[in-house]
């Protein structure tokens, strides 16, 4: 009878162990599937001059993402000067001096923004920035993508914040350090290398929206143009060119795409094993 | 117990050995102390003098409020949310709790349990970090106090070749003392230690023992220990707490020969506790 039982549980346990097993290949092998089949689509499209030159014509064979490459990097950089001092700032905010009702609604807020759909923040720019202009712009965009960062910047340094032991607070405190240089120059360079982890990781995240952009951005097929102009960005182009009925610029989208992956993945992995050595 | 008894009774002892102190001033008093986390109160009215160049050892059971007692005298429990006390505490003839906190802690020093060195910070910034961060940059200044803090912390001939390596890189009994020389390099007139060598081996405690033996010369020094060879071992004064109130107060001599208090001579001997 014992052995019976103990049969059964051995067969329960290893199909449950397979079932797990197989899942987690599932689950991991989606990216490899996604990394293969975009290398393996975009990479015959690649090519230096696809990178320094501007779209050609429809109708015309060739032409470069050039301008997408710049206004992506333009775009995704001005987010990032306007939202990562304000999620940082805030996230300062929070674990250092943040106690109740307020406190605990920012937080709350900042957990709800996290989840709002991107297409939504999207509009809020268009109402903020592009109506009131009149203009699509690279700004809007920046605002837009900014407003997607500060929620994850803000949580990840609180996060890092709170990692750092009482003790070193205390240690500084008892030196006759006021609290905000305590603050300034022992907590945040203890976390440091988490917060500004987490702030390439949101860059990294926002480098690859496309709904905030749709509106705001708006896309353009001409070289980058100043701050109040339409520009061109990586996954808007990749988008415009994936929906549109050629074949020449379906293998440019894939091209695209096969870049935009690279970046993201170069500024993960870059980002993970800087954090790895510390406050792990 | 009412404090002029316990004023008293150091000053009447007969000084019968090299560690019985000649009676120094009074360099912090203590009236009338209470204090509470949120509605648990943990002080009840404390009266205390602690004297100045000597050892004042503070010992008691765990929750007896030695920490607190300490905490208190720089203040470092307001960094504990809902921590208050009231009564007063003087620095000289100052008010502790009318000072600017900020600057109090420059006079009244604290090293804490475990040893807590800045973690981004290499050895020498570690000592120097309470000059530099409220504005020393000197640089011939800075490497004074270094030097001179590691050497009273005696720590500067383990140290002195690796000033620029990480301070977090040390054992923990030199972890511990350069925590020390970072407090000493603020040059406080008193030095207040919670449990300094409660994580640190033997040999490591002797050495703290040994330095503080030393810089009492210079200093005040409270300590807080759990440890009651130490508190005969380095203290001229002892102080003995239980569940928020100072039963004993005396000549640490005194104390461990012929305490006045049953509850002292119960937890010395070990009854309890």
């Amino acid at each position: 009878m014992n052995d019976l039982v103990y049969a059964r549980r051995k067969k329960v346990n290893a199909l449950m162990f397979a079932l797990t097993a197989v899942c987690a290949t599932l689950a991991s092998g989606t990216l490899l599937a996604i990394l293969g089949y975009i290398a393996w689509k975009g990479g015959s499209s690649l090519s230096w001059s696809f990178l320094v030159n501007l779209p050609k014509p429809v109708g015309e064979h060739g032409g470069g993402i050039a301008n997408a490459i710049v206004g992506s990097a333009k775009v995704v950089g001005l987010a990032g000067v306007l939202g990562i001092p304000v999620g940082v700032s805030a996230g300062v905010y929070l674990a250092e001096y943040g106690r109740g009702k307020y406190a605990f609604s920012v937080r709350y807020a900042a957990d709800i923004m996290n989840g709002v759909p991107s297409i939504v923040v999207g509009l809020f720019a268009y109402a903020l920035i592009v109506h009131p202009m009149k203009k699509f712009s690279a700004l809007s965009g920046s605002v837009a993508l900014a407003f997607i960062m500060v929620p994850i910047v803000l949580r990840n340094t609180e996060e890092f914040l709170r990692l750092v032991p009482g003790t070193i607070r205390e240690a500084a405190l008892a030196l006759g350090v006021p609290r905000w240089k305590v603050t300034l120059f022992v907590i945040l360079p203890t976390a440091g290398r988490g917060i500004m982890t987490g702030a390439l990781l949101a860059l990294a995240r926002v480098a690859g929206e496309t709904a905030p952009l749709i509106f705001t951005a708006f896309g353009n097929r001409f070289a980058d143009n100043g701050w109040l102009n339409p520009i061109a960005t990586l996954p808007h182009t990749i988008y415009t060119y994936a929906i549109s009925p050629y074949e020449d610029w379906h293998n440019q989208a894939w091209a695209a795409a096969l870049i935009l992956m690279a970046f993201v993945l170069v500024v993960n992995v870059t980002a993970r094993l800087w954090l790895r050595p510390r406050l792990t | 117990m009412a404090a002029t008894e316990i004023d008293m009774r150091p000053m009447s002892l007969p000084a019968e050995s090299s560690a019985t102190p000649k009676a120094m001033p009074i360099a912090m008093s203590v009236r009338d102390l209470r204090a509470s986390y949120g509605a648990a109160s943990v002080l009840k009215d404390v009266n205390l003098e602690v004297r100045e160049r000597t050892v004042t050892a503070i010992i008691g059971p765990s929750g007896c409020g030695k920490s607190t007692l300490i905490r208190c005298l720089n203040r470092m429990h307001e960094a504990i949310p809902g921590a208050t006390c009231d009564g007063d505490i003087l620095l000289g003839d100052r008010n502790a709790l009318a000072l600017d906190p900020v600057l109090l802690r420059r006079e009244v020093g604290m090293v804490f349990q475990r040893p807590n060195p800045f973690p981004t910070m290499t050895i020498a910034q570690n000592v120097a970090a309470g000059l530099v961060l409220n504005g020393v940059c000197d640089h011939a200044v800075l490497a004074e106090t270094v030097e001179k803090s590691l050497r009273r912390a005696a720590l500067w001939d383990e140290v002195k070749d690796k000033l620029d390596a990480p301070g977090v890189g040390l054992s923990g009994g030199q972890q511990q003392r350069l925590c020390i020389a970072r407090a000493l390099a603020v040059e406080p007139r008193v030095l207040l230690l919670d449990e300094p060598c409660s994580a640190l081996d033997p040999i490591a405690t002797g050495r703290i023992e040994e330095l503080l033996l030393q810089i009492k010369d210079q200093l005040t020094v409270v300590i807080v220990t759990h440890n009651m060879q130490q508190a005969a071992r380095v203290s001229e004064y002892t102080v003995f707490m239980l569940m928020g109130e100072m039963v004993e107060y005396g000549l640490t001599r005194q104390m461990f020969t012929k305490p006045t208090d049953k509850r002292t001579e119960d937890y010395i001997t070990g009854r309890f506790g």
